[in-house]
């Protein structure tokens, strides 16, 4: 069974992130790193093609400057190979126009089934995987808790509000899993190493058969407006027990309105 | 030392394992004394932390040198130093020498399972009366056609009550001294093996460390390491591995120190201000601070000299000796910046405080580091 997983590359959370001025996008100069909310996925995958008893895992990944650290670190874990979209002429792509260049490189690995994050950690509209699926024309299951492959079908635990649907749907299809689905393996030395001579082919918007037109800001459906800082958590109020604590308790939540 | 993305990505993959697997769980070993060896191990050994330096086709990983850097600088982040300190020992205190002079079957037997995480190592040298002195000890093997006899004591044996092998360093001749002594595989299953006490320790609670017997225990002579008569050699060699690996942890732990104490100053309020707003407390910080990044770099040149297979026999003595000695600097200035907090057992820094102070005295005390140097610079009369 074949397996892609996509992956995005993100400026590392640890440093505080900036917005342009003008677009009010997050600047990726510096070096992306492996998504973490993607390592789950990475992991389902290989455990995946590991219970099917054969097949492999490619990852697909849309970044900018030709960025493969995160793709290294996903092929460490033990992806076999990777499609990378990198083109200036992606600049300013909204989550559908990721979705469009996402599918077409997805098309080229001919996969049964194609898992992504819930939402990624720094764009997180949690938007992009449905539009992928909706593209290529698969069904898709979100929030996925468990994930089993069996007869050219996926089985899904879903996580709801109240517990969990079952859902089945036939390959191929593309699922979201949340953060605890499985738990990443992280990266040994060997395969930090074994990752180096693993394949990722750059492409083009072009060779995807795609139009620039379509994609970057010039078919972009959205745009960013404004950006406000959100607002500062107000100090809370502190209730002193004088032996009456538990009414002033009840009478702020019955100013609340929850009792 | 030329740090690239391929040494960024193993030191966030060790951190995570730690993260996972080891971080978690320090308090409740802490508290019980000891850690669970083989769970623990197994874990470690899957995720490949254990070997880096040794040959794959020992079950090793095939990393150079710098990869061990990293490991020790992420191990002394851990929040206690027990767990580093049994981890080493697997790593490169009990292993080293077998990796180096093991024949192939005494590797496949006891090396690559150890390196799995299916077997604990000990490395098993002190002794009630031979510590600093190593030359003096006396445990004895006496061979007996193809089978070692081994009698004698071994005193502060980390990993010692759950150890499935020592490397245990015996006298197999009687020339005394230095000579006539052989490094063995000793299999804890061996008749005659005893642990007769585990002992109560000041600090690296979470690391058991015993006394161990031996009366007639009989082991095969195809288990020394190396060569008869080598193995006082092969140990001092071994002992610089130790020495590295225990200053470069020192480095990762007294970092993490200065930053939690400095975020505890921050946070701390007294005579109106947050109490890292004293330039005291800040000089003394940022003092220590930069101490802290001339071991490292220090630390760094000793591994670039051990990369180019140079001995490093001074360097890892200048790097032990300046480890401990700053170490007990750092704790104390953290302890105490942090008040009567930093006194109780519930804040972290006491237990800093504690464990690091091993660090002057085991592989070899500041004194007999010393003694190494005065030797090496000439300093004798
Ligand atoms: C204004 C704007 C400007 C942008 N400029 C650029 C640009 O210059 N260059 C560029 O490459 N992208 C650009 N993007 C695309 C952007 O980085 C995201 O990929 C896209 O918007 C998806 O948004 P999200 O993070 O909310 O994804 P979500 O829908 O939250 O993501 C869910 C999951 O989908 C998958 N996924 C999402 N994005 C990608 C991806 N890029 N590659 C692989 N898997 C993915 C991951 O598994 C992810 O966890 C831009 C987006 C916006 C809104
Ligand atoms: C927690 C812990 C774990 C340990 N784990 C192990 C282990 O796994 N395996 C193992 O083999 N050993 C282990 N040890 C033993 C450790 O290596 C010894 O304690 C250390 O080498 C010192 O030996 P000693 O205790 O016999 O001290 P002694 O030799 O009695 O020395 C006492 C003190 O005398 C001073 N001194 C010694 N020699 C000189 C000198 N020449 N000149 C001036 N002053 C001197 C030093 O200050 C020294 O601290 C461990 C010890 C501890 C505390």
């Amino acid at each position: 069974m074949n397996v892609v997983v996509c992956v995005k590359q993100i400026p590392d959370p640890a440093n505080p992130g900036k917005l342009t001025s003008e677009t009010h996008t997050i600047v990726r100069d510096g070096k992306l790193i492996l998504d973490d909310s993607d390592a789950y996925g990475v992991e389902m995958a290989l455990q995946l093609v590991d219970a099917a008893g054969g097949g492999e895992v490619t990852l697909v990944s849309m970044a900018p400057h030709s960025e493969t650290s995160g793709l290294r670190t996903a092929l460490a874990m033990g992806a076999a190979k990777a499609i990378l979209v990198s083109d200036d002429a992606l600049a300013g792509s909204d989550a559908l126009s990721t979705a469009k260049v996402l599918a077409a490189a997805i098309k080229r690995a001919e996969p049964d089934l194609v898992i992504a994050a819930t939402e990624s950690t720094d764009g997180y509209t949690g938007t992009t995987p449905v539009q992928v699926a909706e593209v290529l024309g698969w069904p898709s299951i979100s929030f996925a808790k468990k994930v089993a492959v069996a007869d050219g079908t996926v089985k899904v635990d879903r996580q709801t509000e109240t517990g969990y649907d079952s859902v089945e749907v036939s390959l191929p299809a593309l699922v979201t899993v949340t953060a605890g689905v499985v738990e990443p393996r992280y990266p040994s030395f060997k395969g930090i190493m074994a990752a180096k001579g693993k394949p990722v082919e750059e492409l083009k918007v072009t060779d995807l058969g795609l139009e620039p037109g379509q994609v970057g800001a010039a078919g972009a459906r959205q745009e960013v407006v404004s950006v406000e800082p959100a607002e500062a958590r107000k100090a809370g109020e502190i209730v002193v027990d004088e032996g009456d604590g538990y009414e002033k308790i009840v009478a702020f939540l019955e100013q609340i309105k929850v009792i | 030392m030329q740090w690239t993305d391929d040494h960024d990505r193993f030191r966030q993959a060790v951190r995570g394992v730690l993260d996972r697997e080891v971080q978690p769980h320090v308090d409740e070993w802490e508290a019980a004394g000891i850690f669970p060896g083989h769970q623990l191990f197994k874990a470690l050994g899957s995720a490949g932390l254990f070997g880096l330096e040794y040959d794959p086709a020992d079950g090793g990983q095939g990393a150079d040198h710098s990869y061990t850097v990293i490991l020790g600088e992420e191990l002394g982040r851990v929040g206690c130093g027990g767990i580093p300190m049994a981890i080493s020992v697997q790593t490169d205190m009990a292993t080293p020498s077998l990796a180096r002079f093991g024949t192939p079957e005494l590797k496949a037997a006891y090396l690559a399972p150890a390196l799995r995480g299916e077997m604990v190592a000990s490395i098993a040298v002190t002794e009630p009366d031979a510590g600093s002195d190593v030359a003096g000890l006396r445990t004895r093997a006496v061979r007996d056609g193809d089978e070692w006899v081994i009698n004698g004591s071994k005193l502060y044996i980390t990993n010692g009550t759950q150890a499935d092998w020592l490397c245990l360093l015996a006298r197999t001749s009687d020339e005394g001294g230095s000579r006539g002594m052989s490094q063995i595989v000793f299999p804890t299953s061996t008749p005659g093996f005893s642990v007769s006490r585990s002992l109560k320790k000041l600090g690296n609670r979470s690391s058991d460390t015993a006394e161990l017997s031996f009366v007639d225990a009989r082991v095969p002579v195809a288990n020394t390491i190396g060569e008869i008569g080598q193995g006082f050699r092969q140990q001092m060699r071994q002992f610089q591995n130790e020495r590295m690996i225990a200053a470069y942890s020192a480095v990762g732990a007294m970092t993490v120190a200065l930053e939690k104490t400095a975020a505890y100053l921050k946070e701390r309020k007294a005579f109106g201000q947050p109490l890292l707003a004293n330039q005291y407390l800040q000089y003394s910080l940022a003092e220590l601070s930069a101490e802290v990044d001339m071991l490292r770099h220090y630390n760094y040149a000793c591994a670039d000299a051990y990369l180019r297979g140079e001995d490093t026999t001074r360097f890892a003595t200048i790097a032990k000796l300046k480890a401990g000695r700053l170490h007990r600097k750092v704790a104390d200035t953290c302890l105490q910046f942090h008040g009567g907090a930093g006194y109780m057992e519930e804040t972290w820094v006491s237990r800093f405080f504690r464990d690091g102070r091993l660090l002057s005295i085991g592989g070899g005390a500041d004194e007999v580091m010393l003694r190494v140097m005065s030797v090496l610079d000439g300093f004798t009369a």
